[in-house]
This record gives C-alpha cells, structure tokens and sequence, in this order.
C-alpha cells in the first residue's frame, strides 16, 4: 500500500508540472496560434536562473520563485518581439520549426557550458523533511510543490475565465481584428501573453530544480510526454489542460505500481485512443 | 451688408450641417492581390446619418474597414476631426472616436452578454451608461449572463450596437444592421437610430435595404465597382426613385 501513495505523490508532483506546463501552451497557442515548442527550454532556463540567482547573488528560492518566472518571461517577450510575431498568419509548422530551431540552440549552449549532469539546488529550510501522514510519509516540499501549482493553475484559469483581462484575451483569440478595433492594443497583449506561458514554464523549472536537479536536457526529456498531454486534452481549453495534466499524473503513476513497464508508454497510448476518438482532444473545441 | 447678411446665412447652413467629421478622397483599397476600392470620395458631418447604399460586393463594407484600418493595403487619403488616420492602425482610431458594429455583428462566443457589453473600452467621457444602454435595449438585461452567441439574430445585432455606445466614440459605423432581421426588430433598430442622431451622433450606415434607410438618412451616396458614382439628400429620394431602382437593381 505504502508504495502505491508513493507512486500517487510521484504521480501527482509530474502532474504538476505537465499542468503548469500544458497550461502555458494552451495559453500561448490560443492567442499566437503558435505551437511553442521552446517551452521545455524555457522551463529548464527557469531552473537555471533559480540556479545562477542563488549562487552568482546568492539570492534563494522564494525570491526566486518570483524572479526566474520574470527574468525568463522577459526573455519569452523578447522572443516574441523580434521572431514570432513575424510568423503570425503563417501555417502552424512554421512556429513549431521556429521554436523547435530555438529549443535547440538554447539547451545546446546550456549544455556546452554545463554538460549533461545535475547541478544540484537545496530544498529552501522553510520546507525540509516530512510529515508522516499515517499511511504514508510526504515530503513536505513535495506536498508544497503539489498545492503551490494546483493554486498557480486555478489563478490563472481564474485570471483568464472570470476577469476582464482574460475577457480581453478570450476576445482576442476568437478575433484580433474586431477586438483591436475596439481600441485595445493587441499586439501587446500577444506579447504579454506570451509572457505569461513562458513564465509559467519557468515558475515549473524553478519548482522542480530541488527535486530533479538543474539539467540543461531536463526540458527535452519533459516535453515530449506535456505536448501528448496537451493533445489529449485538447489545445486553447485551460481548464481541460489543468485536469488533464494532473490526471495523466496520476495515471502515469498508477501505472508504475500497476504495471510498471508501461508507464513511460501510457500517455502516449491514451494520446492514440484519444485522436483515434476524438481528434481535438478531450476538452477541445473544434477548429 | 448683404454680403454680410449672406456670409452670416452660409455660417448657421454650416453650423445646421455641422463641422466635417470624415472625410474621404480618392481611398483606394486592396484585400491582397484584389483591388477593391478604386478611389471612394465621400464626406460625413456632425450629427448626420449618412448611408452607403449598393449592391453586394460594391465596396460598401470594405470602405467601413478602410476608415477603421483594417483593410491592410489602403491609399488615398481618409480625415478623421480633421486629422490623417489613412496610416494610423485600427486601435488608435479607436481610440480618436471611432466605433464599428460590423456586418457579421462579432459578437464573441466565449464571451457572456454581460463581457460582450464590457469588451470595448471607453475612449473617451460622454458614452451611455449602462442604464441607458439598458433602457434602449431591454432585452439584454435579462440576458446578461447569456453566452453572446446564444442571444437571438436581433438580441446579437443590439448588443452589437450598445457594446459601441458605452464607449464614448461619437462617430459610429453600422454594416447592414438590419440584415436577416424580422421587421418588428428593423422597426427597433430604426427607432434607436434616430434616437441617437437626436443626441447627437454621427452615423456612417451601410444598407442594401433603402427602404429602412430613407427612415433614418440624411444623405446617401451610391457605390458601384468601388466607386461614389452618386449621392443625394434624403429630401431628394422621391426624385432618384428611378435612378436608384436602376442603381441597386431592385
């Protein structure tokens, strides 16, 4: 039994982060129509800013839990600004090579200075040790990362379906057109949105870096099972996104105990039945 | 002194009119590679209703989304308060005043009634509040918390309406507002139309349907191939009965 919570809490901390992640794609390739898939490299460079935060201005993780998000979503504008914005009207594919191309050369500089080994980043002391539950041990900084993404996904699903800023955004990304000849500089709000999903992605990268190190390749390996995550959940519905992240988690974990071969297979299987069945994905809206 | 007299007679016509609110020479507008306008000459004063009358696919709406900036190619030379927006993008217009209820009416489906009403911003002070929106249009306070596509043809075209109203904007652009409506809402719309004009809106209509314009225009102007190939006042209507027929091939 004891192994089983403990798969479940694996389960549900890659959750996690296929939730933060899949939410910043959904996001982005609502409004940009661009099929970012930089995103890994951009979570891993929000890893490494937590990394270099603490130990170029010895600056630690709560900070950084704000600023690597910042930083990196700078970063994420700048990109948006001078490349993608051009790719606009453009076929999907052009993006995804666009991004894919970028992908590239980030993680391959990061990985011509830091090789392919972890550097390690200490859990903050504020979430050291564990709490014995009864029925299992958890981690508290496990538990932390769990309830912390959960909040930062409701927020952002709150941000964009309840307040006139996601109003806004929703508008725009059913018609651009209209909505900038209402007055509003969408152009603008492209970018910032853009922000947004990439800030997410590193607010993911900062969270993980104490449990699975700060690894140049920890993106590439990531990204993969998040883009079926997305498929399967179907892309531009955040809610869909939020509970299928958590839920393929979930699943991926019941499989290690279950069966335990399979688990790097199972998103990847439910991915074929579900285009099989249902091409948009479960919560997908047709295009 | 006659001259005096006179001069002063051709200042109250002028004040009666109205300043020159828009004025277009020679616009020229393209939709990629197809040449749509081919030099549209027209002006709208304060406070008049001014209507574009033509068949389909004459230029009507294109020339709309020409003043607005969304129509990519543009030449030619459009004057908004006496300024050049000809280059200036469709948000910056916006917010000099300008407010377009488009043809398809665009009203967002992810949007409820109450987000639709909200969704432009104000541009400037005077807009209608929301009372007095709700006043003019009953029916969407019911239906507030409605998904906007979920109201019915002539619940979407108010909402259409009212969302530009709250804005501030005093020049408003109607595309077909009466298109594919039942002639009790036509009726509504016509109402609320020359309730608008009353409190001082100027208003570009484009209409296939002259019958409903000729309730609410001062002016119109015809366009053919993308062309102003006549305009008349409302008083003169009777008269170009004949050319009009001719004109829209009704």
């Amino acid at each position: 039994m004891q192994a089983l919570y403990a798969q479940l809490l694996v389960g549900l901390i890659n959750g996690s982060f296929y939730a933060l992640l899949s939410l910043g794609l959904a996001v982005i390739f609502g409004m940009l129509n661009i099929i970012n898939f930089a995103h890994g490299a951009l979570y891993m460079m929000g890893a490494f800013c937590a990394y270099f935060l603490l130990n170029l201005a010895g600056i630690g993780y709560w900070p950084a839990l704000i600023l690597a998000p910042i930083v990196v979503g700078i970063f994420g504008m700048i990109l948006e600004r001078t490349m993608l914005q051009w790719l606009s009207g453009l076929d999907h594919l052009y993006g995804l090579l666009l991004t894919f191309g970028i992908a590239l050369i980030v993680q391959g500089l990061f990985q011509n200075y830091f090789g392919s080994s972890g550097l390690p980043y200490a859990i903050p002391d504020e979430l050291k040790g564990g709490i014995n539950l009864g029925f299992m041990f958890l981690p508290i900084y496990r538990g932390w990362v769990v309830v912390f993404s959960l909040v930062v996904c409701i927020a952002t699903w709150y941000l964009i379906e309840k307040t006139r800023l996601g109003a806004n955004l929703r508008a725009a990304t059913e018609n651009p057109t209209l909505v900038r000849a209402f007055g509003i500089n969408v152009p603008r709000m492209i970018t910032l949105t853009y922000g947004l999903g990439v800030g997410l992605a590193a607010l993911a990268g900062v969270l993980s870096a104490p449990i699975n190190q700060v690894r140049p390749l920890m993106g590439a390996d990531l990204i993969i099972v998040v883009f079926a995550v997305v498929v399967i959940g179907g892309m531009g519905s955040i809610m869909g996104s939020i509970i299928t992240g958590f839920a393929l988690g979930v699943i991926e974990g019941l499989t290690k105990y279950v069966y335990p071969e399979a688990s790097n297979t199972v998103v990847f299987v439910l991915m074929v039945l579900v285009l099989l069945v249902k091409p948009t994905g479960l919560t997908g809206r047709a295009a | 002194m006659p001259d005096l007299k006179m001069a002063e007679a051709a200042k109250s016509a002028l004040a009666t009119a109205g300043a020159n609110v828009l004025t277009v020479e020679n616009l020229q507008a393209w939709y990629g590679e197809s040449h749509i306008l081919h030099g549209i000459d027209f002006k709208v004063n304060a406070g008049e209703v001014v209507t574009l009358l033509g068949r389909n696919g004459a230029g009507k709406t294109t020339t709309l989304k020409s003043v607005m900036g969304i129509i990519g190619k543009r030449t030619g030379s459009i004057r908004f308060d006496n300024q050049d927006i000809t280059r200036a993008s469709s948000d910056k217009i916006a917010r000099m005043g300008v407010a377009l209820c488009p043809e398809e009416r665009g009203i967002f489906a992810s949007l409820d009634v109450r987000e639709n009403l909200l969704l432009p911003p104000i541009v400037r002070s005077g807009g209608l509040t929301l009372d007095q929106i709700f006043d003019l249009f009953p029916n969407l306070k019911e239906r507030l918390n409605s998904q906007g596509t979920k109201l019915s043809g002539g619940e979407q075209q108010m909402l259409a309406i009212a969302r530009i109203l709250r804005t501030g904007a005093r020049f408003l652009m109607l595309d077909e507002p009466t298109e594919g409506l039942a002639p009790v809402i036509i009726q509504q719309i016509g109402h609320t139309i020359a309730r608008l004009k009353k409190e001082g809106f100027t208003i570009l209509l484009v209409e296939q349907n002259f019958r409903f314009a000729a309730t609410v225009a001062d002016r119109y102007y015809i366009v053919e191939h993308g062309k102003i190939i006549d305009g008349f006042a409302n008083s003169e209507l009777e008269a170009n009965m004949d050319k009009l027929h001719t004109y829209l091939g009704v």
